[in-house]
């Protein structure tokens, strides 16, 4: 495998740089938001990159643990701040952060102790990568549902409750929403499987191929990895709504939309 | 007059003075009051709409007894605007009774309207077809005509009244129009700007 130098990552760096510096007139936000992002970028991933070597050097299943609980943390911190308006109090993070656990926390064990088989099945070089990147998807699809269902909550609150006064239960109040909401929280996923190959080569199996692996090993990971996000993202987007709903709600079927941070 | 078949007791709502009252079997009952007397969130409460305390009962039997869905077709809250949520109007009704919708000047082929095509006069008497469908034993209406035409305002007071004399239920309508309450009333109630309710 070819490896990169600091220059070849600065021309990269240099196309996000002319990026901004174009568009800083004209959408001044954003551009800055750009940079801030490729700064997170690439000081994460070195961070990262640091802590997987350590991580290789000396296997330990404390360490892999203290590490995933670590980036599960993170997503249930970044689902909250994607959220225009989030529940308030505890629940604004708690409500990603089981639908996460129980999904991609739960799909990522099975995976590694059922289907990748290595010993120790904690090994980390399949762990961290295969977590990760349920984690990023699963994070990715209940952020969108979480955020689209919180929103329609509240623009359509008068239909809401209209359904509600007619003698609707809150299931039916909100039936309509929800269906949209599951969706927008899917539809990254069910695309990039439709696309898969055929438009885009997902970067696993880029990154193995770059490596050196032979492509049809790297296909076999791939088709893998695209089913258990498709799992991840699925059951973890079921859980968040149903959760999150159960909460829009009290136990007298009132909408409380007291309950978002306004 | 009948037996007091709707209880309220000391109903609590928003850290306001504690409301009681109650209303007989076919009794309509106007309310009126400035605005922001709270008139609204005292339907609200009533509905179990928006969070309060206290104790009502509708033929003896307590609120917190029966499950919300079902409190609220027995105990019917017409909001002041209707709100639709499908394309067409027969999508909003379970069933359409036809003599009723004749009575309010509805053709036959009301149910295939566009709801995007109704006129305000039109969405607020469907609207009230809709709850009375639900069969509600108490009515509570938040300015009903307030938007209408004469002859619109007409024909939903003579529907509400119908409904009443046939069924027995009570209502609770809200009204700025004084002649409205003379013509309409068996008694009136205010809710003043204190938010106490005196009879008038």
């Amino acid at each position: 495998m070819t490896t990169l130098s600091i220059q070849d990552l600065s021309i990269a760096a240099l196309l996000v740089v002319a990026l901004a510096l174009v568009s800083r007139r004209v959408y001044p936000d954003l551009a800055r938001q750009l940079l801030v992002a490729a700064a997170r970028t690439a000081i994460q991933l070195t961070l990262i990159g640091l802590v997987l070597k350590a991580l290789f050097a000396n296997v330990s299943l404390l360490w892999v643990a203290l590490l995933a609980v670590v980036m599960l943390a993170i997503a249930g911190r970044e689902v909250m701040a994607r959220q225009h308006r989030r529940f308030a109090g505890a629940w604004g993070y708690a409500i990603g952060l089981v639908s996460m656990f129980i999904s991609s926390f739960s799909i990522a064990l099975f995976a590694l102790v059922v289907v990748v088989g290595h010993e120790p099945w904690y090994q980390p070089q399949y762990a961290i990568p295969l977590l990760g990147m349920l984690l990023g998807n699963t994070m990715n699809g209940i952020a969108l549902a979480l955020d689209r269902l919180t929103q329609s909550a509240w623009e359509q609150r008068e239909i809401i409750e209209a359904r509600l006064l007619l003698g609707h239960t809150t299931t039916e109040a909100v039936s309509g929403i929800r269906q949209q909401v599951f969706r927008s929280g899917m539809i990254p996923i069910i695309n990039a499987m439709a696309a898969a190959g055929v438009v885009s080569l997902p970067g696993l199996m880029t990154g193995q191929i770059l490596a050196g692996a032979p492509p049809v090993e790297a296909v076999k990971y791939q088709i893998m990895i695209m089913f258990l996000i498709a799992g991840g993202a699925g059951f973890g987007t079921l859980a968040a709504v149903h959760l999150a709903v159960r909460r829009l709600f009290d136990e007298r079927q009132r909408l409380r939309l007291d309950r978002l941070k306004h | 007059m009948g037996r007091a078949m709707f209880e309220v007791k000391g109903l609590r709502f928003r850290e306001r003075p504690a409301l009681s009252f109650s209303l007989r079997a076919g009794e309509l009952v106007c309310l009126s009051g400035p605005s922001g007397s709270g008139k609204t969130q005292l339907l609200r409460a009533l509905v179990d709409l928006d969070p309060n305390q206290g104790e009502i009962t509708l033929n003896g039997a307590q609120r917190d007894t029966v499950p919300p869905p079902h409190w609220r077709r027995q105990v019917a809250l017409l909001p002041a605007e209707s709100r639709w949520w499908a394309a067409t109007v027969a999508e909003h009704f379970a069933v359409i009774d036809e003599p009723r919708f004749d009575n309010l000047g509805f053709g036959r082929d009301v149910g295939g309207w566009q709801v995007e095509r109704l006129s305000t006069g039109e969405k607020q008497r469907l609207a009230l077809l809709r709850l009375l469908a639900n069969r509600p034993e108490v009515l509570l209406l938040d300015e009903p005509t307030a938007n209408l035409d004469a002859a619109s305002r007409q024909r939903v007071e003579a529907l509400v009244r119908d409904y009443l004399q046939e069924t027995g239920a009570s209502c609770l309508w809200v009204s700025h129009d004084q002649q409205q309450r003379e013509r309409l009333c068996d008694r009136c109630m205010i809710l003043n700007t204190d938010g106490q309710l005196e009879p008038s």
